[in-house]
């Protein structure tokens, strides 16, 4: 309790005095307009864990108008907290996946990631099948390009975070700007990451993507439903990564890869609750995971509901 | 007193022949347009330069590891000359730790070079930031850079206080400091391999043979700088240093090149032999790769440069010959720039995590800021031993009224 309490009294101090150095700099650069004032609320704004309500809140409400004004829609910005007893899972139907890259376009669209630069969150490889053997990733090509999907003779293995359990990219960061959260997904403070890009060495799944450029997001695309470690806008210079569309699954809705897959290929839901299909498909279906020799744990598995998938 | 000394010093780093200053000056322009590209990188972003999600660490990186290695190497003087009392290198110690100093310098810029939101590095300061220490090895090099930066700033000031104050230095006092130099310089460039090995990720760098490789190289590159600037001081200054000293050192680059052969071997070995599917960045960097082969010709050219070097070395008679000696020297700081560079951190992603095959190459950019950042370093450099020899030689101060022993 003692402990708690020295905890909350430290977290005053430092939030005062940073809203201290937030005041004194903006008095220095009066007569300052509100535009700047926020620029220097953005600079000396805190880690998202150490946020208060109130605090978060009132960053939310800026954000908001912020968007509102510069997409010309209304957005909503949120920050819903982890459920409890939830632990999310996804599961992936590799006989199905016919490579059609809807989910990619989906996920693009739907967490305003960057057009130009281009960046995509999902990586679909194409593979050649053979009939005597799985080829390693190696083999894969991601930048396939046929009139039609599928093609004879190819199989596809889509890949995007995989949420583990052991993450790599966490241990390495060299200011916590990624976690974990209690349903398993891991997050980037957009605002806190410092681009040093040591977590994107670390990861096993080429599942984090740097901002190297400014991102552009089209106004008549931006989606302005918005979580704050989510699909909000990124910046120039930090790193982003797939959240299981935490703006929608913290709100009980499918990932919009999910929704968006033609052939339902994709299955996502609560890992702990025993009627759920995700458990279903655990419990029933031969399942794997990538990589699995380094131990990482993903909550993200691959399985084939027809046939072994080498078959030509 | 002070102000004298401040006035001194001042005027030994302004003035200079002809030589000095037409150098500081070449260094000085390349400074600037290393300057001025940092500002498209700053305002277009990282996009500017040929880094991309597929090879997220790239020229800048490259360099900041050889560095490391640059910056190390100063014990390869102290050990000797402390602990040994091998009297001949201690007209030189010093000059070895100004490279130290003048290569963590180069490090820490090109680590800020490297961050895609830098002006955000509060973030780092424990307390009012997070510091993710100890889970986050990053953090471990912050340290030690750090501390090994103060650690031979501290050293080298302390000795030119005291000398241009006509005292002997090897005091009580500092003798711990300098003991406790030779593990820090051991301590950066372990845990910077330790950033690369913690990767299981990346297998090409997740060897446990990755550190002392590091240590081995490193202290070949640094003394082969070493022994070709001692060179020029002792034509240019007043600064007399023996050709003992200079042997000494040889003879121990010659045993370090030994080591790092031999580790590289038993590295290649395991590769080869065991040719599992970790053999692919191997053979990206070795061999090539389905067609991709941009890396080999300077993998090749840097490890027969360093089997050259190593050959003319070993030999007693050789290596006393000064013009071989140079070329040694040449050979192996070529050698371990590439092995050390391009030819570890590009392939740590070639090919990627997902099996593609980026081929990385840095652009016009990269190489100017990070000739800029040498440039810099060197001048930094410069001055410092421009100022360390005038108190030295007695040019100014009292050094010349230090008793002979010392």
């Amino acid at each position: 309790m003692s402990d708690n309490k020295k905890k909350d009294n430290s977290q005053l101090t430092r939030r005062k005095f940073l809203a201290g150095l937030t005041a004194g700099a903006a008095a220095l650069t009066l007569p300052a307009v509100n535009a700047d004032a926020y620029m220097m609320e953005e600079y000396f704004r805190q880690h998202y864990k150490r946020l208060d309500k109130e605090d978060l809140n009132e960053i939310l409400t800026k954000l908001e108008e912020e968007l509102t004004f510069k997409y010309g829609k209304k957005v909503t910005a949120t920050a819903t907290p982890p459920m409890d007893d939830v632990v999310f899972g996804y599961a992936l139907d590799l006989s199905r996946c016919i490579g059609c890259r809807k989910c990619v376009y989906a996920c693009v669209k739907e967490n305003n990631l960057s057009r130009d630069p281009q960046i995509q969150w999902i990586k679909v490889l194409e593979f050649q099948k053979d009939n005597k053997k799985w080829q390693g990733l190696e083999h894969s090509n991601k930048y396939y390009n046929p009139k039609k999907v599928p093609e004879k003779g190819k199989n596809y293995v889509p890949v995007q975070c995989q949420q583990c359990e052991k993450p790599p990219c966490v241990k390495v960061c060299p200011v916590q700007a990624t976690w974990q959260e209690k349903d398993g997904i891991v997050v980037v403070d957009y605002n806190w990451c410092i681009g040093c890009r040591f977590c994107m060495a670390a990861c096993p799944y080429g599942a984090r993507n740097f901002n190297w450029g400014k991102p552009s997001i089209p106004k008549e695309e931006f989606n302005p439903n918005i979580h704050y470690l989510g699909n909000r806008p990124q910046y120039k210079g930090t790193v982003g990564k797939c959240t299981f569309c935490i703006q929608r699954s913290r709100k009980g809705r499918y990932t919009a890869c999910v929704e968006a897959c033609p052939v339902g290929a994709r299955k996502f839901g609560n890992l702990m609750d025993p009627k759920s299909e995700i458990r279903y498909i655990l419990e029933n279906m031969k399942v794997f995971r990538l990589k699995e020799e380094i131990d990482t744990k993903p909550k993200f598995f691959y399985f084939f509901s027809m046939g072994t998938g080498v078959k030509s | 007193m002070l102000i004298d000394a401040i006035n001194e010093i001042f005027k030994i780093v302004t003035t200079g022949n002809k030589k000095y200053k037409m150098w500081m000056g070449f260094l000085s322009v390349l400074a600037l347009i290393g300057i001025s590209f940092v500002f498209t990188q700053i305002d277009q972003g990282l996009i500017a330069t040929n880094m991309r999600d597929q090879v997220s660490w790239g020229w800048y990186i490259a360099n900041f590891t050889f560095l490391v290695g640059l910056a190390a190497a100063a014990v390869v003087l102290v050990i000797p000359y402390y602990i040994y009392n091998y009297k001949p290198i201690g007209e030189i110690v010093l000059i070895g730790e100004i490279m130290a100093v003048a290569a963590v310098s180069m490090c820490l810029m090109f680590i800020l070079l490297d961050m895609g939101s830098a002006e955000r590095f509060w973030h780092l300061i424990p307390y009012i930031g997070i510091f993710n220490w100890p889970g986050s090895i990053l953090t471990w090099d912050v340290i030690v850079l750090n501390m090994y930066l103060v650690l031979n700033l501290t050293l080298v000031i302390y000795a030119l206080a005291k000398t241009y104050a006509g005292k002997p230095y090897k005091t009580k006092f500092i003798m711990p400091l300098i003991f406790f130099s030779v593990p820090a310089a051991i301590s950066i460039h372990t845990v910077t391999a330790f950033l690369y090995l913690g990767a299981p990720a990346r297998p090409f760098w997740n060897a446990a043979i990755l550190a002392p490789r590091f240590i081995a190289s490193a202290f070949c590159s640094g003394p082969a700088f070493m022994l070709i600037v001692f060179q020029i001081i002792r034509k240019t200054t007043k600064l007399k240093i023996e050709d003992k000293a200079l042997h000494k050192v040889a003879e121990i680059v010659a045993w370090c090149m030994a080591v790092n052969l031999f580790l590289l071997g038993s590295e290649v070995f395991k590769e080869m032999y065991s040719a599992t599917a970790h053999i692919e960045p191997f053979n990206y960097l070795w061999f090539g790769l389905r067609g991709n082969d941009q890396l080999v010709p300077w993998i090749w050219t840097a490890v027969i440069a360093n089997s050259l070097a190593f050959l003319i070395l070993i030999v007693p008679s050789i290596r006393k010959n000064f013009f071989m000696l140079n070329i040694a020297c040449g050979f192996m700081f070529y050698g371990v720039y590439i092995e050390k560079g391009m030819g570890l951190i590009f392939p740590g992603f070639i090919p990627g995590t997902l099996g593609e095959i980026y081929n990385y190459m840095p652009n016009t950019l990269e190489l100017w800021i990070s000739l800029g950042v040498w440039a810099i370093g060197l001048m930094i450099f410069t001055v410092g031993a421009k100022i360390c020899i005038a108190i030295k030689t007695g040019e100014i101060g009292h050094a010349l009224e230090i008793p002979s022993d010392h």
